[in-house]
């Protein structure tokens, strides 16, 4: 039993630096992908297609390579230390990846609103900024609930990642306790962490759902 | 002294030629309605009124003032086009709802957005706002959805949508309204109720411009009625002469192959 409170209490602090990384991905990410979004639907061509490439050898590279490259590649590239600190590397590269994986939610939700509802806007005598506040945005974020939920759970267990370059997270903490004192069942204990914090983060959505369940696009 | 002056429009869409040197007049109060097979340029010519579309060469004048020239760089600003399509209001063949908000926001919305651009909106913003209020309330009564208030769009049918979306129009008191094929994306049992309104609209002298494949109705409810084909406007005159005895040969094709039909 003592050891069970131990473990628990080693694990929690190895699943508060879990949540530290998927928190600070999410605050960074949420906004820039935004950003990134409009810039892949630019309609100034070089822009466009920059972005839309940059999305694409994010999308289609693995997460954990582009982790070693974020930690190692200043250093060997222009011999810089920028991002020495595991822990800002961790989150730097996470951003970068969350941020292309949001943009494409964000454009599939911004292009699935009819266009009817822009000529409405204009038509009324609104201004662009007025039509994407009054009109667009929230319809937007009601039909992107559903994949950003998918991806944000991706998110929480895709932290375990970060140990490549060895940042510590709830797995490493338990991975310790197979060398340190031959034990294995913490491991298997860890996962326990991730499904009930994936499962708040279910009933979180459920709720924002039905929230917006008073209007249908 | 006519409300709304047409001179020689014409637009382009890449090769094909949509609208082909349109011209024409329109006086206060009256009703137009444009007829015509698919194709044909109607909704492209309501569009460019709207500022929808930016016609390739031509001239648009309401009241004598010149609201858009196609050799006149400076009446084409995006900033001054805002205040210049306030001049039309435009009803959507699909209606064009916004559906987060509810059937009152629906009407009041732009009209918040536009009062908050007046010079005493601070100090007299409860006036202002009760007065958009009441006046949508008129609105809904007029349209006959006093009782629906605080639904939205997707609790409504089609016809009482139109409905909703005629009072959004006119909310704005443009000086034209132009109506986009109003009825044609609705079951037939529920066209009735949104030609009916737009009658009463006839009949209260609301200029009006109505492209329609509802021929019965254009004939009961126009003061004149233009033919348009291949981007052209083939005849115009009142009702009887247009329907009855059409002079051009391509009208009497078309209403041959509409009353057949």
């Amino acid at each position: 039993m003592e050891l069970f409170l131990d473990v628990t209490l080693h694990l929690l602090v190895g699943f508060a630096a879990t949540f530290k990384l998927f928190l600070l991905t999410l605050i960074f990410s949420l906004p820039l992908g935004l950003i990134v979004s409009f810039g892949s639907m630019s309609s100034f061509f070089p822009v466009r297609w920059l972005v839309r490439i940059f999305v694409w050898m994010i999308r289609g590279t693995p997460l954990m390579l582009q982790l070693f490259v974020v930690f190692y590649g200043p250093g060997i590239l222009w011999g810089t230390t920028i991002f020495s600190n595991r822990e800002v590397a961790a989150v730097v590269a996470f951003v970068i990846n969350y941020s292309c994986y949001f943009s494409e939610i964000y454009r599939s939700g911004i292009e699935g609103v009819p266009k009817g509802q822009n000529e409405a806007g204009h038509v009324l005598g609104m201004t662009k900024p007025q039509i994407f506040y009054h009109i667009t945005l929230l319809q937007v974020v009601k039909r992107i609930v559903p994949p950003m939920t998918n991806e944000i759970m991706t998110l929480v267990k895709d932290t375990s990642l970060a140990r490549i370059i060895a940042v510590v997270d709830i797995i490493f903490v338990a991975q310790r306790y197979i060398t340190s004192s031959a034990l294995i069942w913490p491991l298997f204990y860890s996962g326990v962490f991730y499904l009930l914090f994936c499962g708040v983060l279910t009933i979180l959505f459920r709720a924002l759902e039905r929230k917006l369940r008073f209007f249908s696009v | 002294m006519p409300v709304l002056e047409v001179k020689n429009l014409k637009k382009h869409f890449g090769d094909t030629k949509v609208l082909d040197d349109i011209s024409f007049t329109l006086e206060k109060g009256s009703t137009l309605s444009i007829i015509g097979a698919s194709g044909s340029g109607k909704t492209t010519l309501l569009r460019c009124l709207n500022f929808l579309e930016t016609p390739d060469s031509g001239s648009i004048y309401v009241n004598n003032e010149k609201l858009f020239d196609a050799d006149d760089k400076s009446t084409q600003k995006e900033s001054e086009k805002r205040k210049k399509r306030l001049h039309f209001g435009l009803v959507f063949q699909s209606f064009n709802l916004f559906p987060q908000h509810n059937v009152l926001k629906n009407i009041t919305l732009a009209c918040e957005l536009l009062a908050k651009d007046q010079k005493d909106y601070k100090q007299n913003k409860k006036e202002i706002l009760a007065e958009i209020d009441k006046r949508a309330h008129e609105l809904l009564d007029s349209v006959g959805l006093s009782d629906k208030l605080f639904s939205y769009p997707h609790q409504l049918s089609g016809g009482q949508q139109q409905r909703v979306a005629i009072a959004r129009a006119l909310a704005l008191r443009p000086d034209i309204l132009c109506f986009d094929e109003p009825t044609s994306a609705l079951d037939p049992e529920l066209t009735g109720e949104v030609l009916k309104v737009i009658k009463s609209l006839a009949e209260r002298d609301t200029t009006m411009i109505i492209v329609t494949h509802e021929m019965q109705f254009a004939r009961e409810v126009s003061d004149i009625v233009m033919f348009m084909d291949d981007g052209i406007v083939v005849e115009q005159g009142s009702p009887e002469s247009v329907f009855c005895a059409p002079d051009e040969e391509r009208t009497r094709r078309f209403l041959e192959r509409y009353f057949e039909g």
